[in-house]
C-alpha cells in the first residue's frame, strides 16, 4: 500500500476532487445497500428453510407414529 | 426443468472484482488528466459505462421478454424482470453521477435543455412504470403477459431514442464514443473500456445472484407446497416480481 501511494501521482484534491470522490462514494455505497438486502434476503430464505426442515421432520414424526400404532389396533 | 444460476457465479464475482478495481487504479493512477476538465472527468469512467450498461440492461430484459412471449416459460418472465429491475438500480446510479459531473462542470445538478440528459431520464421514468404496472395486476399469467409486452415496446425504444439524440444538432454533452474511435487518447480508451467491462461483469454478477436468489425462494415454496400441501402454506400478498 505505501509503494502504491508513493508511486501514485498527487491527486489534486480540491473543489474537483470532493465532486470525483462523491460519485465514486455514491456507487460504492448503492452496491453496499444492495448487497446488505441481499444478505437480509438470504437470512429470510435460510429461516423459511430451517422452517420447512422442522415442519418436515414433524410430519414424518406424526407418520412414524401413525405407523407404530397401526399393527397393535390390528391385534386388538 | 431444474435450472441453477449459482453455478459460476463465484468465478463472476472475482472477476468483476478484479476488473473494477482494475478499472479504478487506471482511472486514478494511469489516464492522464484531461485538457480541459480536468480532474472532474475521472466521474466518466463510471457515469458512461453505468449508462450504457443500464441502456443495455432494458434491451436485454425486453429480449428476455421476447422469449417469455413466444415460449410461454415463467423463467423468461423472472429473467426479464430482474434484468429490469438491475438496470433501473445501475441507473439511478448513473443518473446521480451524471449530476455530480454537471454540477461540477456546469454549475447545475441539472438541465433542461440538454438532449442526451433528458432523453435519458425519459427512458429512465418509463421503467419506473415497469414495476407498479406489474404490482397492479393481480393474475400472475396477465401480469407476466402484459409486463413482457411493456419490456418489448419501452426496450424498443431505447435505441430510437439513442438514435434521435444522435441525430440532434446542437450537442452540449461531451461524446465519449463515436463511430470513429472518439476523441479519447489510447490510454483514457484503455481506461474507459476497462471500466465499461467492470461495470458489465458487475452486472451480470448481481443479476446472477438475484436470479438465484428468487429461484432458490420459488423452489423451497415449492417444496413446501408439495411435502406439506396447498392449505399450510402462508398467504402470499400481491406482489411485483414474478413468483
Amino acid at each position: 500500500m505505501t509503494i502504491l501511494l508513493a508511486a501514485a501521482p498527487a491527486l489534486p484534491l480540491g473543489k474537483a476532487g470532493k465532486f470525483v470522490a462523491a460519485a465514486y462514494i455514491v456507487f460504492m455505497l448503492v452496491i453496499l445497500i444492495y448487497v446488505a438486502i441481499m444478505a437480509t434476503r438470504a437470512q429470510r430464505l435460510e429461516g423459511e428453510l430451517s422452517e420447512l426442515q422442522r415442519d418436515v421432520e414433524a410430519a414424518r414424526r406424526g407418520n412414524d407414529a401413525a405407523a407404530d400404532r397401526e399393527p397393535q389396533e390390528s391385534v386388538l | 426443468m431444474h435450472t441453477t444460476y449459482g453455478k459460476g457465479l463465484r468465478g463472476l464475482s472475482i472477476a468483476a472484482i478484479v476488473t473494477i478495481g482494475a478499472a479504478l487504479a487506471l482511472a486514478f493512477f494511469y489516464a492522464p488528466l484531461d485538457a480541459n476538465q480536468g480532474f472532474i472527468q475521472k466521474i466518466f469512467y463510471i457515469h458512461v459505462p453505468l449508462a450504457i450498461v443500464t441502456l443495455c440492461g432494458f434491451i436485454f430484459g425486453a429480449l428476455m421478454a421476447v422469449q417469455y412471449l413466444r415460449t410461454g416459460d415463467r423463467r423468461w418472465d423472472m429473467r426479464s424482470y430482474v434484468a429490469i429491475h438491475m438496470a433501473l438500480i445501475f441507473g439511478i446510479v448513473g443518473l446521480i453521477t451524471g449530476s455530480i459531473w454537471a454540477k461540477a462542470s456546469w454549475g447545475h445538478w441539472w438541465v433542461w435543455n440538454e438532449p442526451t440528459l433528458v432523453s435519458y431520464l425519459i427512458v429512465l421514468l418509463l421503467f419506473c412504470t415497469y414495476q407498479p404496472l406489474r404490482f397492479s395486476i393481480e393474475d400472475p399469467e396477465r401480469q407476466s403477459r402484459y409486463a413482457s409486452v411493456f419490456a418489448i415496446v419501452a426496450g424498443a425504444f431505447v435505441p430510437l431514442n439513442f438514435i434521435a439524440v444522435r441525430l440532434a444538432q446542437q450537442y452540449v454533452h461531451p461524446r465519449v464514443l463515436t463511430l470513429t474511435g472518439g476523441n479519447l487518447p489510447g490510454s483514457m480508451l484503455l481506461t474507459f473500456l476497462v471500466s465499461l467491462l467492470g461495470i458489465s461483469l458487475l452486472y451480470a454478477t448481481l443479476w446472477k445472484y438475484e436470479m438465484a436468489a428468487k429461484n432458490a425462494r420459488s423452489q423451497v415454496r415449492r417444496l413446501r407446497r408439495t411435502l406439506l400441501g396447498e392449505d399450510t402454506m402462508r398467504p402470499v400478498g400481491r406482489s411485483a416480481a414474478p413468483s
